[in-house]
């Protein structure tokens, strides 16, 4: 188990550092001379030296690379250009609105997608198998960008039952909070759910097909029993890491849903400093998209190690 | 030649020429049975013909802005209505197919180019060059799909062929690490083998033996990312980082669209309508493929 770990994590140490040198390589791509932009349009040969002086820019490329590494290690991630606020300070106030309207599109999406999958594959070959079917291939097709305006168009505009638009702290106040994230963590979740349903469906019906299943009817126990103490469990496996996957999926769903509905979290903040041409926090956010990625999937790993203990004992033969 | 073989060129010649109505057979039996996929990839080859045949199809100027007719609700002159700026709202979803379509098949041919001839040197010589590969693979994965193509948008400037490329490049690592997956799984196979004793060189085990044998799972791959892509495309455009206005695409018109909600609702209606009936019809035509040509692999 502990090799399995260290060599996971050696994986990720190793990833992370060639996403580290991507972000850094891509930022400097990008056309433009960033003294001026820091600068702006009015400033003078001299101004321009002066920022070029002081954020080490005039250094070899390799050194630069390395004292942003240096400084990204100890949480600086530079400054906004634009605001002058430091990029770890604008994401910590931009994340928490994110990871709960992740959370929250997690929580509808299992909640469909697990009951359903599993009915589906109990009741295989019926109705129900081929409306979840349908249902999930239509998550899967429809885009989530249009599925959010359809329900502004529907839920908003037409019945007036849900602001269309807008964003209030969880903490000020909670309901209000929960109902301007209905939709667009519905739109967030169907995405996800249309996937996991599948995935469900597929693993809960191979094991449904396992021995040990087929000893559990035949040492009589009640089909709800074989189902619920016996199939589910094993069946989850394969659906974590489809989730830790989906993570990616996740976060650039939340990229649109949150340009559609006007929430202030980290996918809009992704977008604005595009726009803005705000590179620190372009770089900023974009490495710790990649980091949480990574980390999430390693993570997602030694969980499905704990689930599976057949995967640790590979592990620790060195053969994984 | 031998008379003997003569005649095993004559007996197989009959069997040649049927070949291709046999899989046509096939295939139709499969549809078939599939009914669903069937409609699916009918639906494909539709759309198909709507962006080939869009200035047919579409008599209006998807561009041209008639001031009188603002925001005006379908009628038979305007079966989708008009939009902001007096335009044929279904000229342009018309239009709008040949964009998404455009983007859609490129970037995938693009990954693909970029991604099976990377995946296939580093599955079949393994060692520490499929080691740099791969590490360099998980790096390029742990990006977001559209996280990378809005970066590489930003470094490259907004524009379609732009969006096609950004799409693309996001898409290749999922070829590098099928293809890759396949020809390791490949290479051990009995006929590689052999036809490496029978002094193979590299290139024409990897080109006649390996490849060839990858190349459905390769295809049905494709199948499920030409959807992916299409959305991605609009995605790009919906946010103004893909096609520029005022060309057609059913993302920017969805942009748009947005702004008009309660005035002009069907604005929104047709461009997303077309993207999700262009993507549930490939992923429809696609588990047919999948049944078709794969049926062990999944």
């Amino acid at each position: 188990m502990f090799d399995f770990l260290v060599q996971r994590a050696a994986i990720s140490v190793v990833t992370l550092s060639v996403i580290s040198m991507i972000v850094f390589t891509g930022v400097r791509m990008i056309p433009g001379d960033p003294a001026r932009v820091m600068a702006g349009t009015e400033a003078d040969a001299a101004g321009l030296e002066e920022i070029r002086e002081k954020y080490g820019l005039k250094d070899p490329i390799p050194f630069q690379y390395l004292r942003w590494v240096g400084l990204a290690l100890r949480g600086d991630l530079g400054e906004s250009i634009r605001t002058r606020e430091s990029v770890v300070k604008v994401v910590a106030t931009k994340l928490p609105i994110t990871i709960e309207l992740a959370f929250l599109s997690l929580l509808i999406a299992v909640g469909i997608a697990i009951p359903a999958g599993v009915l589906a594959a109990v009741r295989r070959n019926t109705v129900w198998d081929i409306l979840t079917s349908g249902a999930s291939l239509c998550g899967v097709s429809v885009p989530n960008f249009w599925l959010g305006i359809m329900l502004i168009l529907f839920f908003s505009v037409r019945l007036g039952w849900l602001p269309a638009s807008g964003f209030v702290p969880l903490w000020e106040n909670p309901l209000d909070n929960l109902r301007r994230m209905l939709m667009p963590s519905f739109v967030l979740g169907t995405a996800l759910a249309a996937v996991l349903m599948r995935q469900t469906r597929n693993s809960m019906i191979e094991v449904m097909s396992a021995d040990y299943i087929r000893t559990a009817y035949s040492k009589g126990l009640a089909g709800r029993v074989v189902v619920f103490r016996h199939a589910i469990r094993n069946s989850l496996i394969p659906v974590v890491t489809i989730l830790g996957l989906q993570m990616g999926a996740l976060m650039s769903g939340a990229v649109v849903t949150e340009q559609i509905f006007v929430v202030p979290g980290f996918g809009r903040l992704i977008v604005e400093s595009v726009f803005t041409r705000d590179y620190p926090l372009v770089q900023g956010v974009v490495l710790i998209t990649a980091s949480a990625y990574v980390l999430i999937n390693l993570l997602v790993d030694v969980s499905y190690s704990l689930l599976d203990p057949r995967i640790r004992v590979k592990g620790s033969a060195g053969d994984a | 030649m031998t008379p003997d073989t003569t005649a095993t060129a004559d007996a197989l010649a009959p069997a040649r020429a049927t070949a291709p109505a046999g899989r046509l057979r096939r295939a139709w039996r499969q549809a078939r049975h599939r009914p669903a996929s069937a409609v699916g990839a009918a639906v494909v080859l539709l759309f198909v013909a709507v962006a080939i045949g869009a200035p047919w199809v579409a008599s209006v100027d998807p561009l041209h802005a008639d001031w009188q007719k603002i925001r005006k609700a379908p009628t038979l002159a305007h079966p989708f209505g008009t939009d902001d700026l007096g335009r044929d709202t279904f000229s342009r979803v018309v239009w709008g197919t040949r964009i998404s379509m455009q983007a859609g098949v490129f970037s995938i041919l693009l990954a693909i180019a970029v991604g099976v001839p990377i995946g296939l040197v580093a599955g079949y010589y393994r060692g520490g060059l499929d080691q740099v590969i791969m590490r360099l693979t998980d790096a390029w994965l742990a990006f977001p799909f559209l996280i990378l193509a809005i970066g590489l948008v930003t470094i490259m400037g907004p524009s379609l062929t732009n969006a096609t490329v950004a799409i693309g490049l996001g898409a290749t690592p999922t070829f590098i690490r099928l293809t890759r997956g396949l020809v390791l799984s490949k290479s051990a196979e009995d006929y590689v083998l052999g036809a490496r004793a029978l002094g193979a060189g590299d290139l024409r085990l990897m080109s006649r033996h390996i490849l060839p044998n990858i190349v459905s799972s390769l295809l049905v791959q494709a199948t499920i990312s030409i959807p992916i892509a299409v959305i991605a495309e609009a995605v790009l455009s919906f946010l103004g980082l893909g096609v520029q206005p005022p060309a057609p695409s059913w993302g920017t018109m969805l942009n748009t669209a947005q702004q008009f909600l309660d005035t002009a609702p069907w604005m929104a209606w047709w461009p997303g309508l077309a993207i999700f009936s262009l993507t549930l019809s490939f992923n429809l035509a696609g588990d047919g493929l999948r049944d078709l040509l794969d049926p062990r692999d999944y």
